[in-house]
């Protein structure tokens, strides 16, 4: 399988604080990738790299075989990428559907009714629909989290990228957007999860990669991963000579 | 009593054209928090290119609007992605001090190219003719200014509300980034939002240069009056802006009424007195 999103040699730093050191992977068309580390380490700062609110220092982020290093936010939103937030921004002032009315023509393109079914497919999936007409600064957090990735997905995204969407659920809001998540992936959306919440991150993802200082410090089947020593050492504070 | 009435009757229909003046200024501020300084000059320099379009094609000045029009808005996207939005960012005092400068560039140059004698446009036997209504004789150009005013402030509220381009402005003024991140083009929203704002402009300096005469000095007197108008009428709020610009325009007309010399400072005094009782103006937008 060709790669959809390849990034290679990418660096930033703001001063000292290094985000992305030399990081490199492939993520495949199709594929969901779950990325770990510690608070810090550079995981939010590589999405803002990808999704182009942030320019790198050094280093290539090619998209669908083409170099967008240089795309603006917006090129990059209609190229086919999208993200959610780990900290919920809605455009308050605009209800819960014009929420998602943005991504869908802004982002995805489309037009008129063809707009309008699209958000209100996306806003049943994502169980929104009952709200669609509420003011989105009036929701609560959990709907404000299932906005994010209402909006993300109001754009038809290739590649969905999604930060820390499942913290502060319920055992039972979690299964329910690992399921929503799942069937996004199985209808072809390419995923990469940024999650703090291991199990639900497994539930979904094929392969883990796992940074800390900016660093990529292993990659592979999540099994493996969470076995390994110096995962357990540096993401899970466990001290492997113990 | 008739001639108190009157006076305030003249007034409501002036808030029309100080509405106008008022609009552009309220759009470009809400969109992208821009306070244009040369819009005052934007309005005279419409009002000249009224002028011109009149004397070189032989036609109404109303007529004139259709060329007026899409120049003004042409002008505004080049303004504004050629220079204003490099200006825009985190600190509000560069385009402040970058609209400044254009308004004298944009006064230096209608002097060199059009002198300082006073200009006005000939629109005929409409700015004359007037209508009876009980003792009142109400001129037909205010009310169709008026008119005028309400058809376009409609028309803003509807683009905002209830189109595409609307709901980008919105999502652009709500948050700048996240909207970038959903594919809208920051720049190109903004330059529309200018060009929207200056084919506005464009109708409220036609109709100025049709009701007095112009020259390229008063630019910030109008500057003023829009000011005052989208404070009182509270910020954010387009029909509050309409109502701003009626209570500025009764407040001249009666002040006029008590000493013909008291008609600017009357107006200045019941912004102040606005601004003092009520700083957020008498019809702020609600805030979530």
């Amino acid at each position: 399988m060709s790669a959809l999103l390849s990034i290679s040699g990418l660096k930033k730093s703001f001063g000292a604080v290094v985000v992305a050191d030399d990081t490199s992977f492939d993520v495949a068309h199709g594929e969901a990738v779950g990325i770990l580390g510690p608070n810090g380490a550079g995981k939010t700062s590589l999405f803002n790299l990808i999704t182009g609110a942030l320019g790198p220092d050094a280093g290539q982020i090619a998209f669908a075989g083409q170099d967008i290093s240089n795309t603006s936010a917006a090129r990059r939103c209609k190229l086919g990428i999208a993200r959610s937030f780990q900290v919920p921004q809605p455009f308050g002032g605009m209800t819960v559907f014009e929420n998602a009315l943005v991504g869908a023509i802004e982002g995805a393109g489309l037009r008129g009714h063809e707009a309008e079914d699209h958000v209100l497919a996306v806003l049943e999936d994502t169980g929104l629909l009952p709200k669609a007409n509420i003011r989105a600064g009036a929701l609560s957090l959990l709907d404000r989290k299932r906005l994010e990735m209402a909006r993300a997905l109001a754009a038809k995204p290739k590649l969905l990228l999604l930060d820390e969407i499942a913290g502060g659920l319920t055992e039972a809001e979690c299964t329910a957007l690992i399921d929503t998540i799942k069937r996004v992936n199985a209808n072809g959306t390419t995923i990469i999860w940024i999650e703090h919440v291991v199990h639900a991150l497994l539930a979904v993802v094929e392969r883990l990669i796992v940074i800390d200082f900016g660093k990529k410090i292993a990659e592979g089947a999540p099994k493996a991963i969470m076995e390994s020593a110096e995962v357990k050492e540096i993401y899970l504070g466990v001290d492997p000579d113990v | 009593m008739i001639e108190w009435i009157n006076a305030v009757v003249q007034g409501i229909l002036l808030g029309g054209l100080y509405a106008l003046f008022a609009a552009g200024l309220s759009l470009i501020f809400g969109v992208m928090r821009l306070v244009n300084i040369a819009h005052g000059d934007l309005i005279i320099l419409a009002a000249y290119l009224g002028l011109s379009t009149t004397m070189l094609l032989g036609v109404h000045p109303f007529v004139a609007l259709l060329i007026v029009m899409p120049a003004m808005a042409g002008i505004g996207y080049i303004l504004q992605r050629g220079l204003l939005n490099k200006t825009l960012g985190s600190d509000i005092l560069p385009p402040l001090l970058v609209t400044f400068g254009l308004s004298v560039i944009v006064q230096n140059a209608l002097l060199e190219g059009y002198t300082a004698d006073p200009q006005k446009l000939n629109a005929g036997a409409i700015e004359t003719a007037s209508i009876a209504v009980g003792g009142l004789s109400l001129g037909v150009l205010p009310l169709l200014t008026f008119g005028m005013a309400i058809v376009v402030i409609a028309g803003l509220q509807w683009i905002f509300y209830s189109t595409a381009l609307g709901r980008g402005f919105r999502a652009v003024s709500d948050n700048q980034d996240i909207a970038q991140l959903m594919g809208l083009n920051k720049a190109h929203i903004y330059g529309l939002a200018m060009a929207l704002a200056l084919a506005v402009t464009a109708i409220a300096g036609i109709l100025l240069g049709v009701r007095t005469s112009f020259d390229p000095a008063i630019g910030g007197g109008r500057l003023i009056f829009g000011f005052e108008a989208v404070i009182i009428g509270g910020l954010g709020n387009i029909w509050g802006t309409l109502a701003g610009g009626v209570i500025l325009g009764v407040a001249q007309t009666i002040g006029a009424k008590i000493d013909p010399g008291w008609q600017v400072l009357a107006g200045h005094i019941a912004f102040l007195v606005v601004l003092a009782v009520r700083p957020n103006g008498l019809f702020p937008r609600v805030e979530h």
